[in-house]
């Protein structure tokens, strides 16, 4: 798996970010947007769903994908942002299958409305996608119990990287911390049990990194090791 | 690590630097051209020798080239800018002619650099067209567009297109400023270096040096809009915002900077109509300042209480990023790069006519800890999104891609 080294080398920190590729493909209506989104690369649709967590941000984001924003404050569709909005990706095998999700909800959308909404101009939806650039921050951790205290310290990009990103690497699909756990047989089950409890598409990666901070230091504290 | 490299360190933190180092590996001593058409004025040409200074630290052979034209290619190529940021343009063939034919002779000027380069990149429409004069290159070229081109006039487009096309990809600062080519667009906000003249911190003796020089009075508030004199940045506009934020704030003054770009035709008479409206208002100064006036200007957004950048078109607008770095909140034009840095309560507020700008004037000014609280937010913004180093991370994962391949995943270290 990327980034990781066996339980016996421990555990090497990586930093990443994004390097954004537009697409040059603009929606402006509804109809517009249902047939981009059936036809875009997958990996646009796992941009528009994650790349916003590496984006500059002060407040909690009001949608928690690029596409239930749009439909909110593009085409001033309420009903379409909610039940965009509400659309979990880790719910779905694949981006296919969310992909096909996304499209259902707007054919519905499109049926139950006299008219096909339509953005101002300048108000368009912009299609992307992002490559990853992950780098080594040279930073290893040889037992779990660090994790205590190097969790609260590590940057954005090193919990999107460990975490979200994690997901989509096979073999194993989970998080990087989970399976450098499973290194070590039975004896982290219980905190392996505890992390794999976090959701981690409905919170900013802050908030992310103090949840697995706090069921790090929650753990270790109960077990005295 | 050198010196450079160690300040930036300082500045923007040791892991951004070794980042910069580990993508750097992979394209150290690739031989780079970056070619504009303005060696003064602007963002473009201070934010050029920045970054290929930064490369060659990095042990890239880094160059940058000036191409040159008469005052007709200029011309030229400021109506395609207009054209391209969506004014109505004619541009006669005549013009059109001229482009050409100077891009060819810079073409031929260049060649041996161009030819041989392993990467070129072509700043705006001024040199788009040199790509079709070195049909023999060996290397990637890429089209960078600093201008805001979400709705570019259809026929300068076409046209302009014709030669964009060919590159091996392209930079925008926004999505919205994508079009559809047939090659990657790849999406790169600019940037401010912290340790040039124009964003370094300044001893208050300078800024009070300048404060005297230009007559302004320290006890009472200071607006400043430091921009080329360009109808899209405004200026007339926040001359109407001052005149109604003075019905409530008596005291205040303004500054209007700036200079003129040698590929800007049209900045004289900006200027005239700027002074001309600007009357005998004692409290108002407008400023034709020299191309390398960078202190001055540093000192003039330090003095401010409020910068403004009320454009109506705008590729990025380096001015707010630098007066948010000097901790200055930021009134904006509600367009382009502006909404990408400054945040409704945050870092700034977005206007979209001189009225807003006068109330949020008005507001800013009354509620001295918010103003204070909120070009403290800006500062730490621009520290962590817009500083040269994050530039200059996206420019070389851009070459790294193009030169490695590698798809949509690139493992370092």
């Amino acid at each position: 798996m990327a980034g990781l080294s066996t339980a016996n080398n421990g555990f090497s920190i990586k930093d990443c970010a994004l390097a954004v590729i537009a697409l040059g493909l603009r929606a402006q209506t509804l109809r517009e947007f249902r047939d981009r989104v059936a036809g875009v690369p997958e990996a646009c649709i796992y941009h528009h769903f994650w790349g916003r967590l590496l984006r500059p941000a002060f407040d909690e984001p009001e949608f928690n994908n690029d596409f239930a924003s749009w439909a909110r404050h593009g085409l001033h569709d309420h009903s379409l942002a909610e039940r965009l909005a509400v659309i979990d990706p880790t719910d779905f095998a694949d981006l296919e299958a969310l992909r096909s999700e996304l499209v259902e909800v707007l054919d519905e959308r499109l049926e139950e409305t006299d008219f096909v909404a339509s953005a101002r101009p300048g108000e368009e939806f912009h299609f992307s996608r992002s490559h990853i650039v992950v780098f080594d921050t040279r930073r290893r951790l040889s037992e779990p119990r660090e994790l205590a205290s190097v969790v609260p310290h590590l940057s954005a990009g090193s919990i999107f990287y460990h975490v979200i990103d994690a997901r989509r690497r096979p073999p194993v699909r989970i998080d990087d911390f989970r399976a450098w756990l499973a290194d070590f047989g039975e004896t982290y089950a219980e905190l392996s049990e505890r992390l794999a409890t976090l959701d981690p598409y409905f919170v900013s990666l802050t908030q992310l990194r103090r949840q697995l901070a706090d069921i790090c230091t929650a753990y270790f504290e109960e077990h005295g090791r | 690590m050198t010196p450079v490299l160690q300040s930036y360190a300082e500045t923007a933190g040791e892991d951004v630097v070794d980042q910069l180092r580990q993508l750097a590996a992979r394209v150290r001593g690739l031989n780079v051209v970056h070619v504009n058409s303005a060696r003064m004025g602007g963002g473009v040409a201070e934010i050029l020798p920045k970054l290929v200074a930064f490369m060659r630290e990095l042990e890239i052979d880094a160059r940058w080239q000036v191409m040159s034209g008469s005052p007709e290619f200029y011309q030229c190529t400021k109506s395609f800018h207009n054209a391209l940021q969506g004014k109505a343009v004619d541009v006669p063939p005549r013009l059109i002619k001229v482009y050409e034919r100077t891009n060819a002779e810079n073409a031929e000027a260049l060649r041996p650099l161009l030819k041989s380069a392993d990467m070129v990149f072509i700043h705006d429409p001024q040199p788009a067209a040199l790509l079709k004069h070195v049909p023999d290159r060996v290397g990637k070229w890429v089209w960078r567009c600093h201008v805001d081109a979400r709705q570019p006039g259809r026929a300068t487009w076409r046209y302009l297109r014709s030669f964009v096309a060919d590159y091996d990809a392209s930079i925008f600062s926004l999505a919205a400023f994508a079009q559809p080519l047939p090659h990657p667009q790849y999406l790169i906000p600019p940037s401010i270096d912290p340790l040039s003249d124009k964003n370094v911190e300044l001893d208050q003796s300078e800024i009070s040096a300048v404060r005297e020089r230009f007559g302004l009075d320290a006890e009472r508030p200071l607006m400043v809009q430091v921009s080329r004199y360009d109808r899209f940045k405004d200026p007339i506009g926040v001359i109407q915002a001052y005149r109604l934020a003075k019905t409530f704030v008596p005291g205040v003054q303004l500054v209007l900077a700036g200079g003129a770009a040698s590929d800007d035709p049209e900045g004289q008479a900006v200027a005239g109509q700027v002074q001309e409206v600007a009357g005998d208002d004692a409290d108002i100064h407008v400023l034709l300042l020299p191309p390398d006036s960078h202190r001055t200007i540093n000192a003039l957004q330090r003095a401010a209480d409020i910068v403004l950048q009320k454009s109506i078109r705008e590729g990025f607008g380096l001015t707010v990023t630098e007066g948010m770095w000097k901790g200055k909140p930021v009134i904006g034009g509600d367009t382009g790069g502006i909404r990408l840095q400054v945040v409704n309560h945050h870092t700034g507020f977005l206007v979209s006519t001189p009225e807003g700008a006068a109330l949020r004037t008005r507001y800013l000014l009354h509620n001295r800890d918010k103003m204070r609280e909120m070009g403290g937010k800006a500062r730490e913004f621009v520290r962590e999104n817009f500083l040269i180093t994050r530039h200059l991370r996206e420019y070389l994962t851009l070459m790294v891609a193009l030169t490695h391949g590698g798809g949509d995943r690139l493992e370092l270290g």
